[in-house]
């Protein structure tokens, strides 16, 4: 062991400057989600803007809490721990501090783009080419630092919280980039590379490893290191924390198709994201075991102590979501539960209990340590403490009420066999529900106001420490092996191999679901008669992805006689094939739209037109916002001919030379609609700027007409005729 | 279509729940092995990190 001391100071800058981050983009991100909320109980809160619409606001909410509150916070406990648990300082200011600045200008373009409609499309992976390449560069300035910053340890040993991020920063860097191939149309246009069931799969094996390895995994990695500080003792079982972390990474990868139950995701795919499901309880719960034992025999600190109050209830937030996961994946609970509230409150279960609570235990924490002085009013911190608990019973309760009651009342059937309620009467009787929640959402972003307060009044009383001066003796060059070595020791040291076995585990499982789905021809059977969309119906398709109508209405009838009994034949996996990206949806705040223009559910172009003008005056009481900037804005053509050109690189079997003519013939078709409009003029809502064939509203009517209708049965010219 | 449709389309699809389970059993077995066998004090060692 070479002796001699080196002298070093950490970075609390780079720790300061994320931390900052974390508080400010988390209230923004909560406001917007009080904000959605309350739209969903005053639709007059959509202010009839494009730019203030739930549609485009909803996704700005998730990606601010996933990427800007918790992304901040992953970074302000990575660079904190990782510099002690490694004795060294990050190994790149300049590479820290382009880090900070760079995600923070993904940020500020993730919402500014998202408000004005830039939108893949695709849940929590929205944000356009250009972000995405953003975040690909930002992201290896992050491993770059860290793996550097571990290789220059003064420690032998990697501690297992820096397992956890090793591992987080290798499977986010390949789930983000599968997730994202996309075909540039212009500098904020793409289409998704993968179409209809194959684009299902590949975005929830991403979304769900985004929760598992952004929400999960760093975070596992704060708790190992931030409960032990905190309760001043070390975690319960090391051994335990081992096999958490080797059966929470191999496993979690193949949980993703439990997204996609009863879908037309073929059965074998749903089966494994089934089983592996199930098996995640075991490492999640003896991860959360191990953080609650932690505390065995302390528990007269929790009751002191507000960051152990924090941290105690995350853990146990962890564990409720981590069991509750598990059952929605089982085929007969997912039956009940997936499209309604039920899982908006296993989200938030999650978020705002495990991701939100420690990230608050942690910033009560690191503050008065960096500015070295005790928290301004512990009173307040309680305070906090409390009020967020309740604002998160608040909310979860009515949300679990109200998904259970949206099942109740969508499968009830008559006696006489007919569907008991229309989709109408289950959106009046959730208003209750929705008040409740907004009511929990705004309590608990008042409890994050007065953290933010508090630790303000915090940092003015003490004096920020920037470099903490720290001293470790080097780590040898060489390393004697002292009697036995297991061969797991020799990854455990190294960094790079860490990363590469990591890789290894979370690969074979990202391969083994996607390759069959891919290769194997019959996964998809093929339907003759499904046809590419027209250019119009292109055009209104991405006007419906442009307005988020994604985040409310499903497109995926599932093979249950209450959903075919109220929207016809149930979806089948080919009717997707020129999906690109695919628009299942994941939530039915309205009904489900896979059948919008065939059978009992067509409904004329006036009936369209009017409700995307005023959606009570076709369908009274209804909470859906108003879009009268359709019925003024004339539809842009001026990429028609270059998205047919991507369509057709994709594979879309457009004829060759279709792109020069696709604008006339969506002229064409426009005309059709637009006669047919003025047949019956008198009887709709026409906007300022009149009638005219030329408006965006027409090209989604065309789509919304078009929907479902490729499994139409075409009347055969017979002799007779 | 059920799984088994698929399934008999691969060659020799028979050797790859084999290796899943294969695959499974090792790293659950090694992972066991591995923690049941260090010693107490370099766990002590490891656990005490954060708290240095």
């Amino acid at each position: 062991m070479n002796s001699t001391v080196e002298k070093f100071a950490y970075d609390n800058r780079i720790v300061k400057n994320f931390a900052i981050a974390t508080a400010l983009w988390g209230a923004v991100g909560m406001l917007v989600g009080v904000i959605i909320a309350l739209q969903l109980v005053f639709p007059a809160l959509n202010f009839d803007l494009a730019q203030t619409t739930y549609g485009r606001l909803r996704p700005l909410h998730t990606n601010a809490v996933i990427f800007a509150f918790v992304g901040n916070g992953i970074f302000m406990g990575v660079y904190y721990s990782l510099q002690r648990l490694c004795k060294a300082r990050m190994w790149s200011d300049r590479l820290s501090n382009i880090h900070f600045w760079g995600w923070q200008l993904i940020i500020v373009a993730a919402a500014l783009t998202l408000v004005f409609g830039y939108t893949t499309g695709k849940e929590y992976a929205e944000l356009e080419w250009p972000i995405d390449i953003m975040i690909t560069l930002i992201w290896v300035v992050f491993g770059l630092n860290m793996i550097m910053t571990i290789v220059q340890r003064r420690e032998r040993h990697l501690y297992v919280a820096i397992w956890f991020f090793i591992a987080t920063w290798v499977t986010v860097a390949m789930l983000h980039i599968v997730n994202s191939i996309e075909l540039p149309v212009s500098m904020l246009k793409s289409y998704s590379w993968y179409a209809g069931v194959q684009d299902a799969l590949v975005q929830w094996w991403y979304g769900h490893n985004a929760v598992a390895f952004f929400l999960t995994t760093p975070y596992l990695g704060l708790m190992y290191y931030f409960i032990p500080k905190a309760a001043n003792r070390p975690i319960y079982s090391y051994r335990l924390s081992i096999i958490h972390f080797w059966a929470l990474i191999f496993i979690y990868i193949w949980a993703g198709p439990h997204h996609l139950l009863y879908t037309a995701l073929p059965d074998w795919a749903q089966s494994l994201g089934v089983v592996f499901s199930i098996m995640l309880i075991a490492p999640s719960w003896g991860g959360m075991i191990n953080g609650l034992l932690t505390l065995r025999g302390a528990w007269d600190k929790v009751r002191e102590d507000v960051v152990l109050k924090f941290m105690v209830v995350a853990v146990t937030a962890y564990g409720m979501a981590t069991f509750e996961g598990p059952m929605l994946s089982l085929k007969s609970v997912n039956a009940i539960a997936h499209y309604t509230d039920w899982i908006v409150a296993h989200v938030h279960v999650g978020a705002l209990g495990w991701n939100g609570f420690l990230t608050f235990g942690v910033l009560y924490w690191l503050v008065p340590k960096m500015w070295r002085t005790s928290l301004w009013s512990k009173k307040m911190a309680s305070w906090h403490f409390w009020i967020g608990t309740l604002g998160i019973v608040l909310y979860a309760v009515p949300m679990y009420w109200a998904g259970w009651r949206q099942n109740e009342m969508l499968t009830q059937f008559t006696e006489d066999g007919r569907l008991q309620y229309q989709f109408l009467d289950v959106v009046n009787g959730m208003q209750g529900f929705y008040a409740l929640r907004s009511l929990g959402g705004t309590l608990y972003l008042i409890g994050a106001l007065m953290m933010i307060v508090n630790l303000y009044k915090t940092a003015k009383s003490g004096s920020f420490l920037a470099n903490e001066d720290a001293e470790a003796p080097a780590l040898a060059k060489s390393y004697s092996i002292h009697g036995k070595e297991h061969w797991h020791r020799w990854i455990e040291r190294k960094p790079v191999q860490m990363l590469a076995f990591s890789l290894v585990a979370v690969g074979i499982g990202g391969l083994l679901e996607m390759i069959p789905t891919f290769l194997i021809k019959d996964n998809i059977p093929t339907i003759t008669s499904v046809e590419p969309y027209t250019p119009l119906e292109l055009e209104g398709r991405d006007i419906y992805i442009r307005e988020g109508c994604y985040t409310c209405h499903s497109q995926m009838v599932r093979p249950f006689r209450a959903e075919t009994e109220r929207y016809g034949e149930y979806s089948k996996a080919g009717e997707f094939v020129y999906d690109h990206p695919f628009q299942w949806g994941s939530k039915r705040t309205g009904p489900d739209l896979a059948r919008e223009g065939y059978g009992n559910n067509k409904k004329s172009n006036a009936w369209h037109y009017n409700h995307m003008a005023d959606p009570t005056s076709t369908s009274p009481s209804s909470i859906m916002p108003r879009y009268p900037w359709l019925l003024t804005t004339d539809l842009d053509t001026s990429l028609t001919a270059s998205k047919i050109r991507a369509m057709q690189t994709m594979g879309v079997p457009y004829t060759s030379g279709y792109d020069l003519v696709a604008v006339a013939e969506m002229n064409k078709q426009a005309q059709i609609i637009y006669d047919d409009l003025l047949l019956q003029q008198d009887q709709i809502l026409i906007g300022e700027k009149g009638l005219s064939p030329n408006h965006e509203i027409i090209a989604l009517i065309a789509y919304l007409q078009r929907l479902g209708t490729d499994i139409e049965v075409k009347p055969i010219n017979t002799a007779q005729k | 279509m059920k799984f088994i449709n698929y399934l008999e389309s691969i060659a020799g699809v028979s050797i790859y729940p084999l290796i899943s389970m294969m695959l499974f059993m090792s790293v659950f077995a090694l992972a066991l092995w591995h923690v049941l066998r260090q010693s107490k004090e370099s766990i002590s060692e490891q656990k005490n990190l954060p708290l240095q």
